[in-house]
């Protein structure tokens, strides 16, 4: 958790592999509105690059923070547009 | 001499008014060039020819996951390719034992009766194990994020398959021209 944002709704992905977290972070991240903070709890390693990558790569959203938290590996999603 | 230089007009230099069409002219060129390819949307169309468990897999993921970017996907399946859409035989798609260098046994064990089955029931083990999702929940959420799966017309007459084998939100009727078609207005073209 950071202190920076707030967080608007959780998504929990653990247990899911390529593509679910990436799939599901964008089906999420659909129902936000503007400058709301989706954060993504997965437990896929993967995730940390695709993520960032599918962030990376698409228009509207922003990654804020990614987090490592044991087995547990946290994302923090704005969307901006 | 006239008959020297028959393009004489044509070296004279243009009126400003001629001038003036011609840049309004490639103008109107370039505004319409840029509105077909400035367009952000990415486009990516999979051919997806094999209907084997394992290859099952990768063009779904794929498009799953680019549809995900945002990006325009069809996914074309001809031949084999056909079942992984087929409402029945999706459910039973098999991994071959057989002349695969990765399984841990010899050809002569891997070519025994059952032993592909064997094969997919212990991938589908580790895919459950894994949490990777089965390829009934990849074709549902490649459509659920606007994928569009095509299925190869010519293919299901040689494969004696019918149009009804399909789910609905399938497309059918469509070959070649059509794939080329969405290839050719891709930026990302596989085939599978």
């Amino acid at each position: 958790m950071s202190d920076e944002f707030d967080i608007t709704e959780t998504l929990d992905v653990k247990g899911a592999s390529c593509p679910m977290p990436v799939v599901k972070t964008k089906s999420a991240i659909d129902e936000l509105d503007e400058d709301e903070v989706l954060e993504v709890v997965a437990t896929d390693s993967g995730s940390m690059s695709d993520i960032d990558g599918w962030a990376t790569g698409t228009d509207g959203v922003e990654l804020l923070e990614q987090v490592e938290d044991g087995d547990v590996y946290k994302h923090y999603v704005q969307k901006t547009a | 001499m006239s008959t020297d230089t028959p393009s004489a007009t044509d070296g004279e230099p243009m009126t400003e008014e001629e001038l003036r069409t011609q840049v309004a002219e490639l103008e109107e060129k370039v505004a319409a060039l840029e509105t077909e390819v400035g367009d952000d949307q990415k486009k990516m169309t999979i051919i997806a020819t094999k209907g084997s468990f394992d290859m099952a897999y990768p063009p779904l993921i794929l498009a799953s996951t680019a549809a995900a970017f945002g990006w325009d996907v069809v996914v074309f399946h001809t031949f084999w390719g056909l079942d992984i859409l087929h409402e029945e035989k999706s459910a039973d798609l098999q991994l071959s034992a057989v002349g695969n260098p990765n399984m841990p046994m010899p050809n002569s064990i891997a070519a025994l009766p059952g032993m592909d089955r064997m094969a997919t029931w212990m991938m589908e083990k580790k895919i459950d194990e894994n949490g990777t999702a089965t390829i009934e929940e990849l074709i549902d959420l490649s459509l659920e994020q606007g994928v569009e799966l095509q299925a190869c017309q010519m293919t299901i007459e040689l494969m004696d398959y019918d149009e009804d084998d399909f789910r609905d939100d399938v497309t059918v009727g469509v070959g070649a021209a059509t794939a080329l078609q969405h290839m050719a207005e891709s930026d990302i073209q596989l085939l599978v």
